[in-house]
């Protein structure tokens, strides 16, 4: 077959139709792709919830609600309840003041405000140092705490928290985001 | 030239990144170790080999003068759809990777090849260059992946071999541009001997 010719309409009708075709492909990956990635997000988010409170038989997701921080937004609140009992609180929270970016986690607390455990879900810290705050050597010693009498405040700052070494913003960054969960669950009044 | 030429040139002789030194981008950034380079590597190969078998298919109803255009849109339906199928069935590693999916559009290897091989070659020719060139690419963020992972992390693929931290500036960028200089100095000696 010849090779077509630049003239205007063959230039027109050639990008039409690939353009067409491309997105008509596109059309039915979306269509095929688009169940699995609701269900690996949903998925995501209950194995973190998981992670943070006690055994529940209720499911937290639906059962979703906001709480205002009173800095001009809100948090997510997963109960997390067994035969109807809450055994615990999910709190899906945030820091902007890591050291490379946001960083979101995803921390549990008993109905008396004692921490139970905290996941990190998405963090920017440097490989080796802030990233670290994701292992249990630095996250453990928030278990059992409650941010009444823990202060969540690194050593530097004067408070009891043992900062990652070489990391202290990363763990400045953590204890804040830790303590707005803590905040905004306060406020929002526990349940 | 024939096929299994064709099909080896992508590993060492015209290899994109060790020899051409295309798409070192995304070749620094992702591989942070060697499950997370070669999954980029894979996701690459996928796309070289649709773009180079559909453009050479196209190559003569394209016109020349909007050939460009026409490759692209080809290109960025197949890193689309590399991008929604990673998102639902690995998330794992789509987050990884991140930003580094959608870019594969501009990754100049893609474009490269197909404007200097599979628009001017038969189809079967087009998918051997984009499966050699696509798995030449994996390989090379493998062998960077593992390297940065073993010195930087102490661990292969996840799974550790030394107690503590491995020396942390391989990890970082620093060191993915010294893992780079070094791989291209050592295939320079092996290919032209003193």
């Amino acid at each position: 077959m010849a090779k077509t010719e630049s003239t205007f309409k063959n230039m027109v009708l050639s990008l039409t139709l690939i353009s067409l075709g491309a997105s008509a492909c596109l059309g039915f990956v979306y269509q095929m792709t688009k169940e699995p990635i609701a269900f690996s997000v949903l998925n995501k988010k209950l194995t973190a919830i998981k992670q943070v409170v006690p055994e529940f038989n209720n499911n937290p997701s639906e059962e979703m609600y906001r709480l205002p921080t009173g800095e001009g937004d809100s948090l997510e609140i997963y109960p997390a309840k067994k035969d109807d009992v809450i055994v615990g609180y999910a709190i899906s929270t945030y820091t902007k003041i890591g050291f490379g970016g946001n960083v979101s986690l995803i921390a549990g607390f008993k109905p008396d405000g004692t921490i139970i455990n905290i996941s990190v879900l998405e963090q920017k810290e440097t490989p080796g140092l802030g990233a670290k705050m994701t292992e249990p050597a630095f996250k453990d010693q928030f278990k059992d705490k409650n941010p009444a009498e823990f202060f969540m405040k690194v050593k530097k700052d004067g408070g009891p928290v043992d900062a990652i070494t070489a990391a202290t913003i990363s763990s400045r960054a953590f204890c804040d985001a830790v303590q707005r969960a803590y905040n905004t669950l306060q406020k929002g009044g526990l349940k | 030239m024939n096929q299994l030429q064709n099909f080896t040139k992508g590993f060492f002789k015209e290899n994109p990144i060790l020899v051409l030194v295309l798409g070192t981008c995304p070749t620094l950034a992702t591989t942070t170790s060697s499950l997370n380079g070669m999954g980029m590597g894979i996701a690459t190969t996928f796309v070289l080999i649709g773009s180079n078998v559909v453009i050479s298919l196209l190559s003569n109803v394209i016109p020349d003068k909007v050939r460009i255009p026409a490759f692209v849109v080809i290109i960025a339906s197949f890193v689309t759809i590399v991008d929604l199928v990673m998102q639902a069935y690995v998330p794992a590693l789509y987050e990884t990777l991140g930003i580094f999916i959608p870019l594969i559009v501009v990754n100049c290897i893609v474009l490269g090849r197909a404007e200097a091989f599979a628009s001017k070659n038969s189809i079967l020719s087009s998918f051997i260059d984009g499966l050699g060139m696509g798995l030449g690419y994996t390989m090379a963020l493998g062998i960077i992946g593992a390297f940065r992972e073993i010195v930087g992390s102490g661990t292969i693929f996840g799974h550790k071999f030394i107690q503590g931290d491995g020396i942390l500036v391989f990890i970082l960028a620093p060191g993915a541009f010294w893992a780079l200089g070094y791989l291209i100095a050592l295939i320079n000696r092996i290919k032209e001997p003193k």
